[in-house]
């Protein structure tokens, strides 16, 4: 008798799937994503609330297993993704490929059952524009491929809206582009205190290709449009005064840091702690303003 | 008679928690279908 060991390929360990689906990115997109159903002038029913936020991570953790599927070559060269699912054997290819595609067809399904077809329609563009405008044809080719890239992580508080309200607005789009202004900064600040591990991997990120100095001031000309797209609901009149004061305060502070980053002239990592303080500090400054038009909107 | 090897044991192992995560995940489906429809026709009354 043939054993079960030489038959059988050994099969995913359920943890190594769900870690295809980045657990970690996923939680900022659910909350905004939340943020938006919340923050739409309508009230939601609860289970198609909850539906439209899972569909959205469903989707974001569908974009994700094919963003590894794809640099499956590239994370095995980096120490911070050499120990991913993929790099290491534990998933097959053809695995994160077909739970990558089960995942993004099914929440696009669910979406348009629950929600509405703008909603699917918009959750189905950014699938696309993370999985394949971002990962198969920018992150290889230019240093700016964080910058159109990020809007795909920009869309979950539109595609909320949108799935609350069936319809566009000023103040989800202006929720789109703080996300999409605040990419830049964000990912660059970690890119450069980790810059050897994308010049190791090839992959052209902006310290890499125009050295530290040119990316600090890249960093710091994000901030500007960023703090601006923060303060504007506020100024137009879209929100209350909970998140204007917020937006300006905690807008504030993030210029403060990118500033330092300007200045900081160091070239080895040890030596970036301004980096370091503004990439944390801006993981905190989205969660609070997000929650901030919460806030505001309910109270 | 003999074990069975290392490999075929976490084969089994991996096989059994699959099918129940993917059993637990797919009455979870069903459930959530089923309460989206409910609301949808109550919302369409």
């Amino acid at each position: 008798m043939t054993s079960l060991a030489a038959t059988t390929p050994m099969p995913a360990d359920w943890r190594d799937l769900f870690a295809l689906t980045k657990p970690r990115v996923m939680t900022l997109v659910v909350f905004t994503g939340l943020c938006g159903v919340l923050a739409a002038p309508v009230v939601m029913n609860p289970v198609l609330a909850f539906t439209a936020v899972l569909c959205i991570a469903l989707g974001a953790g569908g974009a994700a297993a094919l963003n590894m599927w794809y640099e499956a070559d590239l994370d095995a060269k980096m120490k911070r993704t050499r120990n991913r699912p993929l790099p290491t054997g534990r998933v097959s290819r053809q695995t994160a490929l077909h739970f990558g595609i089960g995942l993004s067809v099914g929440s696009v399904v669910l979406m348009d059952l629950a929600a509405n077809h703008l909603a699917a329609l918009i959750l189905a563009f950014s699938i696309f524009f993370y999985a394949v405008i971002y990962t198969v044809w920018l992150k290889r080719r230019t240093p700016q491929n964080i910058v159109i890239g990020g809007a795909a992580g920009a869309f979950p508080p539109l595609i909320g809206w949108v799935a609350a309200t069936g319809n566009l607005a000023i103040l989800p789009v202006l929720l789109f582009l703080i996300i999409f202004l605040w990419t830049p900064p964000h990912f660059w600040a970690l890119s450069l205190f980790v810059r050897s591990d994308y010049a190791n991997a090839g992959v052209p990120m902006l310290p890499v290709v125009a050295g530290a100095p040119a990316t600090r001031r890249q960093v710091f000309g994000y901030t500007l449009p960023m703090a601006a797209a923060a303060i504007a609901p506020w100024a137009m009149g879209l929100t209350g005064a909970i998140y204007g004061l917020t937006a300006s305060l905690l807008s504030a502070i993030f210029l403060g840091l990118s500033a330092a980053v300007l200045l900081n002239r160091a070239t080895e990592p040890s030596g970036m702690r301004p980096e370091k303080q503004l990439f944390a500090f801006s993981i905190f400054y989205l969660f609070v303003l997000f929650g901030a038009l919460v806030l505001d909107r309910w109270l | 008679m003999a074990d069975p090897p290392p490999d075929e044991e976490l084969i089994r192992r991996r096989q059994k928690s699959g099918s129940r995560v993917t059993a637990i995940l797919l009455i979870g489906f069903v459930v959530l279908v089923f309460a989206i429809t409910i609301v949808k026709l109550t919302l369409n009354q």
